[in-house]
């Protein structure tokens, strides 16, 4: 079966795609993690994926901004194909944000710093200028009063709200997240999720690996489901949450959503 | 109350406790003594037997140390000095050979009338690094730019600086601190132009060949930052070296000489064979830690590298220089490095051996900062990336300053183990404090038997340094604690 022909959403526009992947495989060592992966993500789409651990959905996303190398296929980001070229490779990765499960937040730097590091070094940006975004973004995720302190003095929530704002500050037209609400209590999941809500409808490009089926139906266009480095089913989230096609996805609905 | 909720389940706290102090048993000296030396049975045998054993030193020592003798010019008259004063059998030091040669425990055979630029360098030493060491604490900074002001100041003067040389050694302290105080990323320059200016002052001659390795060194930098703008990358690195190397073999030496022929500045020449002491073992210590750590790194991140060929390059390094004793470099350095030089160069040997020391050094150094490396989080690495930082940014930016910090430990421990590794250059014929220096002076008719006194001296004196380096590790290491404040 193909993917392509099931969804609406591979727009044959090619100025109106933000992630095109064809055929894509990937092995680590002699496992073969992802199996003839297509995907096509228009720009402003917001695609949650979800699926069982070890179905490779985290490697997917960090195939996107080579934090993983892909074997075989195609990925091709704003236009920039991902190969070898570590000029295209920095390119690709200052376009594309990425919030991680643990946060990854830089311990040595305060949380303003942590977001002007990128946007002056990579972007070059005069140091006032950055701070000003920084401070921007910060008061977007609501902490700006936290501004002059060290990550290990902020609560998980918080940090995973400044990690957001970080990638923010590079303005990526592009985000990824993967699981970024994992590793958090469950007081500080909504803080966290409403923040990726209101992101969500600004009109960021969003491709969210997540366990967080309420998310998922609240903002995505999509919901991809993964099983065993293959995409088993991808729909609308009203129809995969209540007319799931596949005996996995129903499988997978009844245990995430049975309790 | 009680008897409520033992019967119920449900209960509501309307009062909080406040915190109150432990019972008196359970704090202040009676809980330190109880917890920590008087545990249980074994452990109160043990304090008692430690404190015998201490007892048992002290009590030997003590005589040694308050029989001893300041004033005396030989071992005999040092040795009727101490019979008089504690008795025919009585013990006592005799430091009257630190108070008679003390001069050559610290310079060595340097030309007594030129103690004062040995001194002055000292002070200038402390001057560079002080902006460096404490750059967040203004009032160590001061501390230390006062002390060694004052302190090398007044023992230059001691030992008979010339007024000149005075003058303006006061006004370079002057406005140095000026400088720190007021240009602070500016006087960082003369930190640099620092190392140039002690081996002028230590070794004396024409000051043009100093300032002609400068301007190979400002040479290399220049053609890298050229070649990096043309996006060169590691080839422009290899071209700067390449410049700076050219430019020390061929046009740096007749240029010097031209300046030299027009406008001769020179200081009286001092040997290195003159050189010993603590002159000597700071000399070749404090340029090897500065050395080796920069190499460290770069061996460290060599080792991490991805490309076969650099990383093998530094694997063989490594483990070849920590498989060989640092006395086995040293010889090579004085006795094999001359049949591999081209016949008639004459490279110093103090160079030599400070060559050996760094590249010593640096091999742990790199296995030490290695461990910081790998102690960090992958994500760290993740996030970098994902940032679209570039491999050298994020070395600097991220990774470095946080696996450095890890390291603090290790690297001064490597700087410490390597400063007293400097008193191996006695087997190379060069006049260590410890060994060398106190052989030459016991060689002589007045000091002969005096054993003891010179390793208390050097000793302490070393046991000073490394305790300020290990103090300054714990310091640095508060400094930069960012997770619970």
């Amino acid at each position: 079966m193909t993917q392509t022909d099931l969804h609406p959403s591979a727009a044959a526009d090619p100025g109106q795609t933000a992630v095109l992947i064809e055929r894509m495989n990937k092995w680590y060592g002699s496992f073969h993690v992802l199996r003839d992966i297509d995907l096509s993500v228009r720009k402003g789409e917001r695609i949650v994926i979800a699926g069982p651990s070890g179905s490779g959905k985290s490697t997917l996303i960090r195939c996107i901004n080579r934090l993983e190398e892909h074997q075989s296929g195609r990925i091709v980001v704003d236009g920039i194909e991902l190969t070898n070229d570590l000029k295209n490779i920095d390119k690709v990765r200052s376009e594309v944000g990425m919030v991680f499960q643990h946060f990854n937040l830089f311990p040595h730097l305060t949380v303003l710093e942590n977001c002007t590091l990128a946007p002056i070094w990579v972007r070059k940006l005069p140091r006032r200028e950055a701070e000003e975004t920084a401070m921007h973004f910060l008061r977007e995720v609501r902490i700006p009063d936290q501004a002059h302190k060290y990550p290990g003095q902020l609560s998980g929530g918080q940090q995973q709200r400044v990690a957001i704002a970080r990638s923010l500050c590079m303005r990526p037209k592009i985000m990824l997240f993967d699981e970024p609400t994992s590793a958090l209590d469950p007081e500080m999941i909504k803080e966290v999720l409403d923040t990726m809500i209101e992101l969500a409808e600004s009109g960021m490009t969003m491709l969210c690996v997540t366990h967080e089926m309420g998310f998922a139906q609240a903002v995505a266009d999509r919901v991809i489901f993964m099983n065993q480095g293959q995409i088993v089913e991808q729909n609308t989230p009203s129809e995969f949450f209540n007319n799931p096609k596949s005996e996995r996805t129903k499988l997978f609905l009844s245990q995430i959503l049975g309790h | 109350m009680s008897e409520l909720h033992a019967e119920t389940v449900a209960f509501v706290r309307d009062t909080m406790l406040p915190p109150a102090l432990p019972p008196a048993r359970q704090r202040g000296v009676t809980l330190w003594l109880r917890e920590n030396l008087f545990s249980g049975p074994l452990n109160t045998v043990l304090t008692l037997l430690g404190l015998a054993a201490v007892w048992f030193i002290v009590s030997h020592l003590w005589p040694w140390f308050a029989n001893s003798v300041w004033n005396a010019s030989s071992m005999a008259e040092c040795r009727a000095a101490v019979a008089a004063k504690a008795g025919e059998d009585a013990t006592g030091a005799c430091f009257g050979v630190i108070r008679e040669r003390w001069n050559q425990f610290i310079y060595g055979f340097y030309p007594s009338a030129l103690y004062w630029r040995p001194t002055i360098v000292f002070g200038l030493m402390l001057f560079a690094v002080a902006p460096v060491l404490f750059s967040e604490s203004r009032g160590l900074r001061w501390a230390v730019l006062g002390f060694a002001a004052v302190a090398s100041f007044a023992a230059a003067v001691a030992v008979g600086i010339p007024p000149r040389a005075a003058l303006i050694t006061g006004g370079v302290f002057v406005l140095w601190a000026a400088l720190i105080e007021y240009a602070p990323r500016r006087a960082l320059v003369l930190s640099l132009l620092f190392p140039f200016l002690a081996v002028w002052l230590l070794w004396g001659g024409s000051v043009w060949p100093v300032v002609s390795a400068l301007a190979g060194f400002v040479l290399g930098g220049v053609v890298w930052r050229l070649a990096a703008r043309l996006g060169l990358g590691l080839l422009a690195v290899a071209l700067g070296i390449a410049a700076t190397v050219a430019w020390w073999l061929w046009l740096g030496p007749d240029a010097a000489a031209d300046l030299h022929a027009m406008l001769p500045v020179a200081l009286d020449r001092v040997e290195s064979r003159s050189f010993g002491g603590f002159l000597l073992a700071l000399t070749i210590g404090v340029s090897g830690i500065v050395m080796s750590l920069p190499l460290g790194i770069i061996l460290a991140l060599a080792r991490q590298s991805d490309m076969p060929v650099v990383k093998s390059l530094a694997v063989m390094f490594i483990e070849f220089i920590r498989g060989v004793p640092l006395i086995t470099l040293l010889f090579v350095a004085s006795i094999l490095l001359n049949y591999f030089l081209p016949p008639g160069t004459n490279f110093d040997i103090i160079l030599r051996v400070i060559i050996m020391v760094t590249l010593f050094a640096s091999a742990y150094m790199a296995e030490v900062i290695r461990g910081g490396l790998a102690a960090l989080p992958r994500g760290q690495y993740e996030a970098a990336d994902s940032l679209g930082l570039d491999y050298w940014k994020a070395q600097r930016l991220i990774i470095l300053p946080q696996a450095l910090k890890i390291s603090i430990p290790g690297i001064v421990g490597t700087f410490i183990g390597m400063f007293k590794d400097t008193t191996l250059v006695t087997f190379v014929g060069l006049f260590d404090p410890l060994k060398q220096m106190a052989d030459t002076i016991r060689a002589t008719f007045e000091w002969k038997g005096a054993y003891w006194e010179p390793y208390v001296f050097t000793g302490t004196i070393f046991f000073i340094i490394c305790f300020a380096m290990s103090r300054y590790a714990m310091y640095l290491e508060q400094r930069l604690k960012r997770d619970h404040r």
